[in-house]
């Protein structure tokens, strides 16, 4: 394992940001903490670097199966790249990445010719060679990015933790450095860890996505699994837009507003109420009454900018919908607003309601 | 280009005239009579006067005393504005408050203070005095009054700058494996550096043009140039005095400038 | 450059630092001694000695030299100069901070600067200049004894004197403040047909209300406070007195009980500097609550 963490607790005052949270990275896999702000996932990811302590009764934090929970942050050999870069301002840039070679005990340091052999291999991987004698405030907030990466990965990490790394950038710079992390990643194949609230961002980036809410991990699994098969309602709404019925399980079937769909996992589940999502785009349209089950639906507002377009109905039985569909289909269905439409679920997900 | 950009608001000119001319009346022409003033006496006068032993017994113990006093002042300012900043502890609001006594207690009661506190009766005072260490009324008298009468400008730069530090930018340093202390020498001490360096000068110009308080821990033998002007001007040499005044304003000015450059130089890496 | 440094506006909430960079226990400690013994035998002890001199002689020997007569006339002299400087400068800085900060125009900056001077003056070359311009063989003096006004070593050359060395306090304020709150609501205000005078009143006024009695305040404590300046206008005319005056004579009197009664003025005068403090932390703590942090980031300088 290249990161292992047991049973981790931590509260601030009378808040508990994690109750009991388990996590293990492979080595080499870049794995993603997804979830809302106040999830606890930045905090579980300062735990693991040793910012912040976890409280007492908490388990071991393991790198490379050594045992890493006693020893304080500089001794972790973590590389922690900032959210908002804490670059040294008053550094250049090679400045900034030769730090953590400088301050190293005499007997550790390199010599000179080796710190700027190595910085210079650092800034050529992150493709700022150039850039060596600039000062932060000179660089974009990409460039500056890329040397937060450059500093943390010159101490030799054991395992690599990024904290919200492309939060503080512009949409398309975000998708550049994204790809160019993936790629890089695949390069280096450090153990790596980083948090973020953008789904999209975990679910491209990452090897395996953790979901996280309210201090505790909902779902461990690939980008695939947490998105088609995931196991709780709160991964379900929490990835992508849904639609959400209160229905009724019974006799393993599932009957949400006029409709009845089969649920096989609740086969031999008593009778009882639930709780139905289906994602917009699960949702068939037509303009004709089918045989199929279908609810009827009003189209209230059409969004056909982009690559699938995307409609707001009312049912007719009272729910607001959003369906998305390709624009071939949109175009051959040749509807506007205020078009009656039929609308047949593909694919539902079902929980049974809490009691 | 227009000298003044259109504006919906009203009151320009009149705000302006008056603030122009109150300016001129009460700072800019008696400011510039001065220079007048010392522009009428000859060059050889004017150097004389200001290398007179006299006058350089002056600047020297205005200079030294107050360039002692900030550097006290820089050092313990430091750690007033940390512990100020940083930690919590009791009375710590009462503390941050009574940082600005040497502001708002009147220099002559300071003066008075201080004189009773070091003489060779007073309460410090006489723990000193057996060991032949005589403070009111010498030049260690003098360096005292400075000192607090410039503690608050360190203190008062430093903490806006402490608390604008960017508390990650310490912890990305303790991740790279920096020790607390190489973090303070290395990071920390260079993003303050202006702020510090900025507290320095302002209790250093403060010192060299302080009288009010001075004057009671200072002796005869032994002026600061305020004090040395004061003498001259009770002794009616007007043009003296207004040429060891000039010698001092253009001294101000010079740490006026530097303070600017600093404040210039510390926003040069911002974003 | 004497004075004050500018309205502190910075919140108290602050990211809480971790243990990861947290100093040694012994180490905080040590400090925290080192800033408690330094504030301890620098203001703390100072302050106590003149309470404890005024008392020396007894709270009758106290009382007494308050109501000496030469005491009451500087006690006196004190006020009215401060009737005189503080609204004056207050009219002006109100004026100065509208004109800069409402307005954008060429050579803002060396007009702050040049407002700034009195700061960078030595006291007693603000006293000076006035002695040299109004004094005997001054610019103005054949004219001023022709007509038989007395300015310098008279109650005018004190309110004059005071002037310059309070000029900046009330404009160092509000300037920064009111550049921090831009012009937005004013033109909003004018754009609703609010004359100039109604807007002042109604919206700029008591968005710097605040920031306004600060600096008033600063220059109340500087005003009543002030020694070499006025010790250079008036000379040695014992007639014209001011409390931070009569402080010195009575100190340099020598005697004990002159002492004491040196130490009883100061320590009125000490009591000033206490209430200035206090109301001054008051409204720091207010200011801090009225501004958004948003707007704290601009003006926390």
């Amino acid at each position: 394992m290249g990161i292992e963490a047991r049973n981790i607790t931590k509260t601030f005052g009378t808040f508990t940001a994690l109750r009991d949270v388990s996590l293990s990275v492979a080595t080499g896999e870049l794995v993603a903490l997804l979830g809302p702000s106040g999830s606890g996932k930045t905090t579980l990811l300062r735990i693991i670097a040793g910012l912040e302590e976890p409280d007492s009764g908490s388990g071991a934090i393991l790198f490379h199966d050594e045992d890493v929970a006693r020893r304080r942050v500089g001794s972790r050999q973590v590389g922690f790249v900032f959210q908002h870069y804490a670059l040294f301002r008053h550094m250049t840039v090679f400045e900034n990445v030769a730090f953590g070679l400088r301050v190293r005990p005499k007997a550790h340091r390199p010599g000179r010719n080796l710190i700027k052999y190595k910085v210079m291999r650092l800034l050529k991987l992150v493709q700022l060679e150039n850039m060596a004698h600039r000062y932060p405030h000179q660089l974009s907030g990409g460039q500056r990015q890329r040397v937060a990466l450059a500093r943390a990965l010159a101490i030799e990490p054991k395992v690599l933790l990024l904290d919200e790394p492309f939060g503080a950038l512009d949409a398309k710079v975000r998708q550049e450095l994204r790809q160019w992390l993936r790629r890089l990643h695949d390069e280096i194949h450090l153990t790596s860890v980083f948090v973020t609230h953008d789904q999209d961002e975990a679910l491209e980036l990452a090897d395996r996505v953790l979901v996280m809410n309210e201090g505790r991990i909902e779902q461990i699994g690939t980008p695939d699994e947490v998105f088609h098969r995931p196991t709780t309602e709160f991964v379900v709404q929490f990835l992508g837009q849904v639609n959400f019925f209160h229905g009724r399980l019974e006799g393993g079937k599932v009957h949400f507003a006029t409709l009845a769909m089969e649920s096989p996992e609740h086969a031999g589940a008593p009778t009882q109420a639930a709780r139905v999502f289906i994602r917009p785009h699960q949702l068939d349209i037509g303009v004709e009454r089918s045989d199929q089950p279908a609810l009827e639906a009003v189209v209230l507002r059409i969004h056909s900018a982009g690559p699938n377009v995307r409609l707001e109905l009312q049912a007719k039985s009272g729910e607001r919908l959003h369906a998305e569909l390709t624009q071939d289909r949109y175009r051959k269905l040749g509807i506007s607003t205020g078009s009656t439409v039929y609308v047949t679920p593909r694919e539902v997900k079902v929980f049974a309601e809490k009691t | 280009m227009a000298l003044k950009q259109r504006s919906v608001l009203p009151g320009f000119g009149l705000t302006m005239g008056c603030t122009l001319s109150y300016l001129s009346l009460l700072v800019l022409i008696p400011l510039a009579s001065l220079f007048l003033k010392s522009a009428s006496m000859s060059w050889t006068d004017f150097w004389a006067t200001v290398t007179d032993p006299e006058t350089l017994g002056a600047i020297k113990l205005s200079f030294g005393a107050s360039l002692a006093a900030a550097t006290i002042n820089a050092i313990f300012g430091l750690i007033v504005a940390w512990t100020l900043v940083r930690y919590s502890f009791v009375g710590k609001k009462f503390i941050d408050a009574v940082v600005d006594l040497p502001f708002a207690m009147p220099t002559a009661v300071s003066g008075i203070a201080l004189a009773q506190l070091y003489s060779t009766e007073g309460w410090i005072g006489r723990w000193l005095a057996p060991y032949g260490i005589e403070i009111t009324y010498s030049r260690w008298g003098v360096m005292v009054a400075l000192t607090f009468i410039g503690l608050p400008f360190v203190v008062r730069t430093l903490q806006p700058a402490l608390e604008d530090l960017d508390i990650e930018v310490e912890e990305a340093a303790a991740s790279l494996g920096a020790t607390r202390w190489q973090t303070a020498w290395r990071v920390i001490l260079p993003t303050i550096l202006p702020a510090l360096l900025t507290g320095f000068a302002l209790a250093f110009a403060r010192a060299l043009g302080e009288y009010g308080s001075v004057i009671f821990l200072s002796n005869k033998w032994e002026k600061v140039i305020p004090m040395l002007i004061f003498t001259k001007l009770e002794q009616y040499e007007f043009a003296d005095a207004a040429a060891i005044a000039v010698v001092t304003l253009v001294a101000s000015f010079i740490v006026l400038l530097f303070i600017n450059l600093t404040q210039w130089w510390s926003r040069r890496y911002a974003a | 450059m004497a004075g004050t440094v500018a309205l502190k506006l910075t919140s108290g909430a602050r990211r809480q630092t971790t243990e990861a960079i947290a100093e040694p226990r012994w180490v905080r400690w040590l400090l925290i001694g080192v800033t408690l013994g330094f504030l301890g035998l620098f203001l703390f002890v100072p302050l106590m000695v003149v309470f404890v001199e005024a008392l020396s002689q007894g709270w009758r020997a106290y009382v007494y030299s308050l109501a000496d007569a030469d005491t009451q006339s500087a006690i006196r002299m004190t006020l009215t100069t401060a009737a005189f400087a503080v609204p004056i400068n207050t009219l002006f800085g109100v004026l100065a901070a509208w004109a800069i900060a409402k307005f954008q125009f060429v050579g803002k900056s060396v007009l702050i600067t040049l407002i700034d001077l009195p700061y960078s003056v030595s006291p007693v070359i603000a006293g000076m200049i006035f002695v040299m311009l109004f004094g005997r063989g001054g610019w103005f003096w054949p004219w001023l004894e022709a007509h038989d006004i007395r300015i310098v070593y008279a109650p005018a050359g004190i309110i004059i004197a005071t002037l310059f060395v309070t000029f900046p306090f009330v404009a160092r304020e509000l300037i920064p403040l009111m550049q921090s709150q831009g012009t937005e609501e004013e033109e909003a205000a004018r754009l609703l047909g609010a004359s100039g005078l109604q807007t002042f009143w109604r919206i700029t006024l008591p968005n710097i209300k605040w920031g306004l009695l600060y600096g008033v305040i600063l220059c109340n404590a500087r005003a009543m406070g002030e020694f070499g300046a006025v010790s250079v206008v008036v000379g040695n005319i014992a007639s014209t007195n001011t409390m931070p005056l009569h402080v010195e004579r009575l100190y340099k009197g020598g005697c004990d009980s002159e002492l004491a009664a040196a130490f009883t003025v100061a320590s009125l005068l000490a009591m000033l500097a206490l209430v200035t403090l206090v109301l001054k932390s008051l409204l720091q703590w207010k200011t801090t609550e009225s501004i958004s942090p948003e707007e704290l980031r601009y003006t926390g300088d």
